[in-house]
């Protein structure tokens, strides 16, 4: 175990940049996931079918190769960027299929009375979506929405793997096999990193239902 | 417009449930000013009626005017429409995440572009005429359903309409709560409301209605005033249904 702390900065290094994917792929993934849902509930067809091609490209492919095509297939169309916005851009869409299936889910959640109160009343239907059925929403989303968060957290190792480096899971395997650490007390160290994120994502996430839970 | 037109205007409206003709050939005029009350038994279609005049529901065929002008299709168009036809459902439906005043002055603001003090302002003198202003800082579930159901009256009044829709508006209250939202309705037909009531409130009707309309498998079957139906119904249908609601 001595690793750990030998390698002590190498590791904050890996912990550092697993937080950077995650923190703007999970911004990214909440965002276009919320939006997609919307689409999903839209009176416009052809929204509708947005919303649910997406879901079903993203939730069926596997993510490494996801990350694949965007890394080779948006220099194709012109659109060139570090393997790091690749790596991000790639989880943020897996993750966004996820995200948008939790949400709609919260969505039909809330009586349909509401939603029609709420037109009743002249809202418009991106109006009655964000003032009266999302917020009423947030409760019952909160709790999927936090494993879907965890598992983008732990999926983060295979962008990592995949070629953007530097993160927790390529600090493991620097150490394992180009330093000739034992392996296990470096997983060990790699291990502890992640509980760092997901613990902590756990707890505030039950926290956030707690408060929403008192907001009505 | 000339002072002729009618508030609410449906030419030959058809509408089907699947299988089901819930709405045959309604032909229906409401004046500006004119309280309507629309009685049938339980499936007649009369709550149907009552949704496809903001186009909560929409009609397979047929003309639907609101103060002259066709209902729009989906889209900011018809949500403007929307906002001029007050809607009262059965189970209240106050946004149950905001509190009473705030449920009053949402649409205010986010539809009117009403300035928050002056919506609060209104939104208060409309709670103080329904007799709750007291409830203003306190959610939906916090009251009791004749104040939701007085509350959901001011937050559709909020908006000025040009017309009111009631569906079944006591139908869901103990029997104690009734009369406090029916004051609160026969106040608004004597301010000169246009309104349009489904309900089983006959005493409602008789007070209040300057028409009745009975309706019965999805047709509008008598017209008339309230003294000429519940005294000398036309037709059978009525009649049976009359003898069910007057004799227990």
């Amino acid at each position: 175990m001595g690793v750990i702390l030998e390698q002590f900065p190498l590791y904050v290094q890996g912990f550092l940049q697993t937080l950077r994917i995650c923190v703007f792929a999970a911004i990214g993934s909440l965002v276009l996931g919320t939006l997609l849902a919307g689409f999903r509930v839209s009176p416009l067809a052809p929204l509708r079918a947005v919303g649910s091609g997406w879901v079903t490209v993203f939730r069926n492919t596997p993510l490494a190769v996801v990350l694949f095509a965007v890394a080779f297939g948006l220099p194709e169309v012109g659109v060139n960027g570090s393997y790091f916005w690749f790596g991000v851009t790639g989880l943020t869409m897996y993750t966004s299929a996820f995200v948008c299936e939790a949400v709609r889910s919260g969505i039909n959640s809330v009586a349909p009375g509401q939603a029609e109160a709420a037109r009743a009343v002249g809202l418009t239907f991106s109006q009655t979506l964000s003032l009266v059925v999302l917020p009423q929403a947030l409760r019952t989303v909160v709790p999927p929405l936090g494993s879907v968060i965890i598992a983008m957290i732990k999926n983060s190792a295979i962008v990592g793997a995949f070629g953007v480096g530097g993160d927790l899971y390529s600090v493991g395997l620097q150490l394992t096999s180009a330093q000739g650490y034992a392996a296990v007390g470096v997983l060990t160290g790699v291990l502890l990193g992640y509980l760092v994120l997901t613990i902590p994502a756990g707890i505030a996430l039950a926290a956030i239902e707690r408060r929403t839970a008192l907001a009505r | 417009m000339s002072d002729t037109t009618p508030m609410v205007r449906m030419v030959g409206v058809d509408k089907h449930f699947g299988d089901l003709h819930v709405l045959r050939d309604i032909n229906l005029e409401v004046a500006a000013g004119q309280v309507v009350v629309v009685l049938g038994p339980s499936g007649s279609g009369k709550s149907t009626l009552c949704r496809t005049i903001n186009r909560l529901e929409p009609v397979d065929n047929g003309l639907i005017e609101v103060d002259g002008k066709a209902l729009p299709a989906e889209g900011k168009q018809l949500a403007g429409l929307r906002a001029d036809v007050g809607m009262v459902f059965q189970s209240f439906n106050l946004f149950a995440h905001k509190t009473i005043l705030e449920n009053v002055t949402l649409a205010p603001i986010k539809v009117r572009k009403v300035g928050k003090a002056e919506a609060q302002r209104r939104a208060l003198e409309l709670l103080e005429r329904v007799g709750i202003a007291d409830q203003r800082d306190k959610y939906p579930a916090q009251l009791s359903g004749g104040q939701q159901q007085r509350a959901a009256i001011a937050r559709a009044l909020a908006m000025r309409p040009k017309v009111m829709l009631f569906d079944e508006p006591t139908s869901a209250l103990d029997p104690e709560m009734v009369q406090e939202v029916l004051d609160v309705m026969t106040a608004l037909a004597a301010d000169g409301m246009t309104m349009l009531v489904i309900t089983h409130e006959m005493g409602f009707a008789r007070r209040a209605a300057h028409r009745v309309v009975f309706m019965s498998d999805g047709e509008i079957v008598e017209d008339s005033t309230p003294d000429a139906f519940f005294s000398n119904p036309t037709s059978g249908r009525a009649k049976d249904f009359l003898g069910k609601i007057l004799t227990h």
